[in-house]
């Protein structure tokens, strides 16, 4: 594992000002997730050295690339980074294999950590390494993008939206390669996206940006739920969590999994007990209830207590809930004004949540 | 009309090519780095050099022979400079006319070239800086590639225009057949003789060798084209 990266960036521009102090955990993935112009990818540019801000200090694995009050600036060739943009920027005159050989063939032997073949086969694109960038799909293209940025050996991975520009196909068919990523890489890994749903399968860590500041940063779910809290985001609020793959109960078709909160049934996986998952709730498909139900064709209910009742709009309130101990991650429910005042939510008030759907990210 | 050619006519055609040659491969050295630098820097000396660069396309082409001829004659500031040094007279030799020629052709390989390289674009250029690319082999490994059809244009028309000239090398070259000697002044020659035959022969085959020199270029750079990034 590595150390931290740490970053400290300023710049102020006509209109834009970004002032952000990171501390990036050394290993696996952190999201940067914010509105657009909130300085997501000028905090990327900046790490890559692609764009020079005001000031910049920036340590990675111990080597420094940023220092400008020392006059310190690693130029982006020096850097061992890897960047992979929004758009797929495949070299257009060069076939799939000889843009994945591009930075491989500039990374010197005693660096190179991560091998072609490795990387071809962790993104599956052995079959389309005779094509040109001008045959490929667009999620294809964005692959060989993320192979050619790994076969660099790079010590911090960048990821830009990669997959904002795709298709929803496209996007379906990539997640999957980009969810296995980080088990095999031993690097931090940043992963850019104003979009929570992407962000909340990949990140463990998550930073909030808004207007060029840090509004929050930590654990993931954490940080999704405080997203949701605050509102102004067009997407539904949602909860993330982690759980274990339990046991099968074939004639339900049914998969037991341990959840933070106890038991949580879904459809039949194919997944081998002790396999950890990833999964997400929205705060729409969460009611609530005084007391469990048992006549009910909701699977899932917990026992929780009120850790905060906001306002995500007119008639309509979000709750966070958290277990009655304390820990574990919190759980999001959007219920009506009236349910909550009839419920009588406040405080540390005990609620059982009934969950509708559960969606399995990984 | 005679399609024979005569000894000096065929010295014409030798010196016009030689000419064409050694002005195309000078004009891409030179105007390489000139037009990539056009097409990156935003340096408020841009607009000047601009304008400078194109100077060569609306001025009269005496105008700039009679400069020329006014730098580079053995009382100019050059000329006299060089030959004080050592050196062989400038003006009415083939050095003076490779100078006259690299000037006025200049535009013609700038602009094809720096348009080229503004529509690579700065991200390949910044997607090789990530994998590790120097600012040199950059530009050698995806700035050049990408900037293909710009090259092809520009030496096609670097070319053609210098076989094209006249004002220029009237004034700058003399008119020394075997040694400074172009085509297109030995057609003006014949004419003025009313050697209408062999004026005929040399205009006619100036008309077919441009020709197929920009059908070339059009054609292979139509084969080329290739989507961008």
């Amino acid at each position: 594992m590595s150390p931290p990266v740490r970053a400290r960036l300023r710049l102020a521009r006509p209109g834009f000002v970004l002032d952000v102090d990171l501390e990036i955990p050394g290993l696996g993935v952190t999201g940067l997730f914010g509105p657009s112009g909130a300085g997501k990818t000028t905090i990327l540019r900046a790490m890559a050295g692609v764009e020079r801000v005001d000031e910049a200090r920036l340590k990675v694995a111990e080597e420094t690339w940023d220092d400008t009050p020392a006059g310190l600036h690693l130029p982006p060739h020096r850097r061992r980074v890897g960047y992979v943009f929004q758009e797929p920027s495949l070299f257009p005159h060069l076939d799939a294999r000889r843009n994945i050989a591009y930075g491989h063939r500039r990374t010197p032997d005693a660096e190179r950590r991560i091998s072609v073949e490795e990387a071809v086969e962790w993104l599956g694109v052995g079959p389309l390494l005779d094509r040109r960038p001008d045959a490929l799909s667009g999620g294809e293209r964005q692959r060989i993008a993320i192979a050619r940025a790994l076969v660099t050996s790079p010590r911090l991975l960048l990821l830009d939206e990669p997959i904002s520009a795709l298709d929803r196909e496209s996007r379906a068919a990539i997640v999957p390669y980009l969810e296995r990523l980080p088990g095999h890489l031993s690097i931090p890994i940043v992963y850019v996206s104003h979009s929570l749903r992407d962000i909340a399968r990949l990140a463990d860590h998550l930073v909030w940006l808004v207007d060029g500041r840090v509004r929050a940063s930590g654990e993931c779910g954490e940080i999704v739920a405080r997203i949701g809290r605050a509102g102004g985001i067009p997407e539904d609020p949602v909860a993330v969590l982690e759980a274990t793959v339990s046991r099968h109960e074939e004639t339900d078709h049914l998969t037991v999994l341990d959840g933070p909160w106890g038991p949580i049934l879904v459809r039949r996986l194919d997944r081998e007990p002790g396999s950890r998952l990833r999964l997400q709730i929205l705060a729409s498909d969460v009611s609530l209830g005084a007391r469990r139900e048992e006549d009910t064709s909701i699977l899932n209910q917990f026992p929780m207590r009120v850790e905060s009742v906001g306002e995500p709009g007119p008639g309509e309130v979000l709750v966070e809930l958290r277990e009655p101990a304390g820990d574990g991650p919190p759980l999001l429910a959007r219920v009506s004004a009236r349910s909550a005042r009839e419920l009588a939510l406040e405080r540390g008030a005990p609620i059982v949540a009934r969950v509708k759907a559960v969606a399995v990210l990984e | 009309m005679s399609l024979s050619l005569t000894a000096a006519d065929r010295a014409a055609i030798v010196v016009s090519l030689e000419l064409a040659a050694v002005t195309t491969l000078i004009l891409l050295v030179l105007g390489t780095p000139l037009a990539w630098w056009l097409a990156r820097t935003r340096s408020r000396w841009r607009t000047p050099v601009e304008a400078l660069t194109a100077l060569p396309l609306v001025l009269p082409p005496t105008v700039l022979g009679f400069y020329l001829l006014v730098i580079l004659g053995p009382r100019g500031p050059v000329g006299g400079f060089w030959e004080g040094i050592g050196g062989d007279r400038i003006v009415f030799s083939f050095p003076g006319l490779v100078i006259g020629s690299v000037l006025y052709s200049l535009p013609f390989v700038v602009q094809p070239l720096q348009n080229a390289f503004t529509s690579v674009g700065r991200r390949p250029l910044e997607v090789a800086a990530t994998l590790r690319a120097s600012p040199l082999d950059r530009f050698f490994s995806v700035a050049v590639p990408l900037a293909r059809p710009g090259f092809l244009t520009a030496t096609g028309l670097a070319f053609a225009h210098t076989l094209g000239e006249f004002g220029v090398v009237l004034m700058v070259g003399g008119n020394i057949p075997g040694r400074t000697q172009v085509v297109s002044i030995a057609i003006y020659d014949h004419v003025e003789a009313l050697e209408y035959g062999a004026a005929h022969t040399l205009a006619a085959a100036m008309l077919v060798f441009s020709f197929l020199v920009l059908l070339a270029m059009y054609a292979l750079n139509r084969s080329f084209e290739a989507p961008r990034l």
